[in-house]
């Protein structure tokens, strides 16, 4: 009853948004028709509560209350503000493809083609009539209403493809950059890896100063072929009242290796969901994920990994450092298929409260229908500890700097995972600046 | 010119447990100091005072350092005006680095005193000729503060320490619990060089055994919180050879 209730009333003013928006979405046809039926299916339960398994820790209808109107396509002047943030980042050398408000901005982007690297925006290929596959791209092999909210009103993305046997020295960077203020942006990105393909891809997210109580919803997709290896690391540094609902699906091929950092400093409310499935024999997965929050932020780092192959290894960090009332969440699932034999799969999370009103939940959870497995799952939860405290300050380090040290050491483990040096200094900076703003 | 360090009259509480009932000492620039004592006598209450470990209440009494309220300063206010404890056990830090933990708390000690921070390479030098005195390996540095490291590597690494922040009062808490008869003679070694005419010591020790390396010019002897007894180098001997009890009668 209460559940009807809800849905009607977010679905009715979801119903006017995407009437609004449609006519700014690209994609004629079958496009439409995919966004349709994605809608559809989001709007069965709405914004999901603490009803819904899945979201039981996030209750986006509570934290978020509505998805806000889409933000329009960034005029010259949004664009220009871009450019600086693009400027400010701090990121090495990387080729840069730059998202505007939800849309794709050539200009800022330093991408250059060849070397068995494609890019393409993905509005170009939804508005592409002739392209057969053009509706596949809204699909998702995951039911989940933020997956399906994402599909209806996906504006743009990129496209990237590398070919088998292509070793990408530099680093790809898809940056994201809200500049409006009470808008949502709606990206969603491909990326497919070749077979023995090494590439190491960056997302960041960032907004500019005018940009407040916005929302970023993003999805990505990625493949990595067999014997592949892919380096990803995500920063998100959005506004402290921002929103960030972000779902990745990755499909992992035979003997290849895929290790992923993800660092959350910013959003007020924000999720990381990724679904990976080892469809491979013999791929190693490695996952590493910071959250840093203060204040009322709310993080929630999901991740549900399917071993469907035998002989594979996975292993997931988490680790938070929650400060003042920030309530963090850590979901892991690992899922082990009857064939998938000689699994080994292990998560742990750490969680450090500088705060007494500071909130970590844990949900590990272990579905193995193999007999010749092992999974195991751990958490521990501390304060600083006093000794450790003291014996820096009687060596002349004054309270926040005693402190800071200690919870770079915290978090160093898991910025170590990172192979690049450049990378690694990215997120070593990111974890500084939310440092440096301790009071 | 005020004592280095002057204790008088000292009051301290744990936890409504009075553990010092009225501390006298003063410790004067080039001076080594030893206090010998039984355990539970207050000795190591007495070296976590000075350096400003919390959970300690002062009911009484005051500490002056060169002149100045101690008890008023923060534990890293101390630790730049000069004072030093070095641990009886060491803690362990994982995933702070020792060369990045000595620099930070060097530049951090300098600039509480308006100095300017010691340039790397400069700091880099400094630290190896130190730790090639006291047989301290690189790798060492490279791992995290003290974790791995043995009761001997500890303690070298807290003289280390001494001999870069250049404190103007060293305070030994038990220098040579855990230590073998090799690692207490390179450790003591460590602290004679550092002995001078503007920097003081105070070792705390329960055997006359660590006196041998680091020869004291006062003893005190402590005992249920107060100093009983105080004498030359010679009072060390006496315990030695005739136990503490005789001075527990005495603070009874």
């Amino acid at each position: 009853m209460n559940v009807a209730l809800a849905k009607t009333t977010t679905g009715a003013t979801l119903d006017g948004t995407f009437a609004a928006a449609r006519g700014r979405l690209p994609g004629t046809g079958p496009v439409v028709e995919t966004r349709q039926r994605a809608f559809d299916q989001f709007a069965v339960t709405g914004l999901p509560t603490r009803r819904v398994e899945e979201w039981k820790y996030t209750d986006l209808r509570r934290l978020l209350g509505d998805v806000a109107p889409l933000a329009g396509a960034p005029d010259q002047a949004a664009l220009a503000e871009a450019r600086k943030a693009v400027a400010a980042l701090k990121d090495g050398d990387t080729q840069k493809l730059v998202l505007v408000d939800g849309v794709f901005a050539a200009d800022l982007s330093s991408f250059s083609a060849g070397n068995g690297v494609t890019v393409h925006a993905l509005s170009a290929v939804l508005a592409d009539d002739t392209s057969a596959v053009r509706a596949d791209l809204l699909l998702s092999t995951v039911n989940d209403p933020m997956l399906a909210l994402n599909a209806a009103f996906a504006t743009d993305g990129v496209i990237i493809s590398v070919a088998d046997g292509i070793d990408c020295a530099t680093p790809l960077q898809i940056v994201h950059v809200t500049t409006k203020p009470n808008t949502a942006a709606f990206t969603r990105s491909l990326i497919r890896i070749g077979s023995k393909a090494k590439v190491t891809l960056v997302e960041t997210f960032v907004a500019t100063e005018a940009a407040k109580a916005y929302q970023v919803h993003d999805t990505t997709v990625m493949w990595v072929g067999d014997d592949a290896d892919l380096q990803h690391v995500r920063v998100m540094e959005d506004a402290h009242d921002a929103a960030s609902i972000a779902s990745a699906i990755v499909t992992v091929g035979a003997r290849a290796k895929f290790n992923t950092f993800s660092l959350t400093t910013g959003g007020g409310v924000s999720r990381y969901q990724s679904f990976i499935t080892l469809a491979g024999e013999n791929s190693e997965l490695s996952t590493n994920s910071v959250h840093l929050l203060r204040g009322q932020q709310h993080g929630d780092c999901t991740f549900v990994i399917d071993h469907a192959k035998p002989g594979c290894l996975s292993r997931e960090t988490f680790r938070a450092v929650l400060d003042d009332r920030a309530h963090s969440v850590f979901q892991g699932k690992i899922s082990v298929h009857q064939i998938a034999q000689q699994t080994d799969g292990k998560m742990m999370s750490r969680a450090l409260l500088l705060s007494d009103d500071a909130e970590i939940d844990n949900k590990p959870e272990l579905e193995i229908f193999a007999d010749d497995v092992q999974c195991g799952h751990g958490a521990t939860v501390g304060a600083l500890d006093d000794s450790l405290l003291f014996y820096l300050r009687a060596r002349g380090l004054p309270e926040k700097e005693a402190e800071s040290l200690l919870i770079q050491a915290f978090v160093g483990e898991a910025l170590e995972s990172i192979v690049n040096d450049d990378l690694r200094d990215v997120a070593i900076g990111a974890a500084e600046r939310w440092l440096g703003t301790r009071v | 010119m005020p004592a280095l360090l002057e204790v008088k009259n000292l009051q301290v509480r744990v936890e409504e447990r009075e553990i010092l009932h009225g501390l006298t000492l003063t410790v004067n620039a080039g001076e080594v100091h030893a206090i010998m004592g039984p355990n539970g006598s207050g000795k190591s209450t007495l070296s976590h005072v000075i350096a400003g470990k919390p959970g300690y209440e002062v009911t009484g009494g005051e500490i002056l350092f060169k002149g100045e309220d101690l008890l008023e300063m923060e534990a890293d206010e101390r630790a730049a005006k000069g004072v030093f404890l070095a641990f009886q056990y060491p803690v362990e830090i994982p995933g702070v680095a020792t060369m990045t933990f000595l620099r930070t708390a060097l530049n951090a000690q300098r600039k509480a005193r308006g100095e300017s921070e010691f340039s790397t390479p400069d700091f880099l030098k400094k630290v190896r000729e130190v730790a090639a005195s006291l047989n301290i390996p690189q790798d060492m540095l490279r791992r995290g503060v003290n974790v791995g490291f043995s009761g001997g590597e500890k303690k070298r690494n807290e003289v280390l320490q001494m001999a870069l922040f250049q404190p103007s009062l060293c305070i030994l808490d038990e220098m040579d619990s855990g230590l073998d008869i090799d690692a207490l003679r390179i450790a003591s070694e460590g602290v004679n060089a550092l002995r001078s005419s503007e920097r003081a010591m105070v070792v705390i020790t329960h055997y006359q055994r660590l006196l041998n390396y680091i020869v004291p010019d006062h003893v005190h002897v402590m005992s249920k919180g107060r100093v009983v007894k105080t004498g030359g180098k010679e009072l060390a001997l006496e315990l030695e050879a005739s136990g503490y009890a005789q001075y527990e009668d005495v603070a009874a």
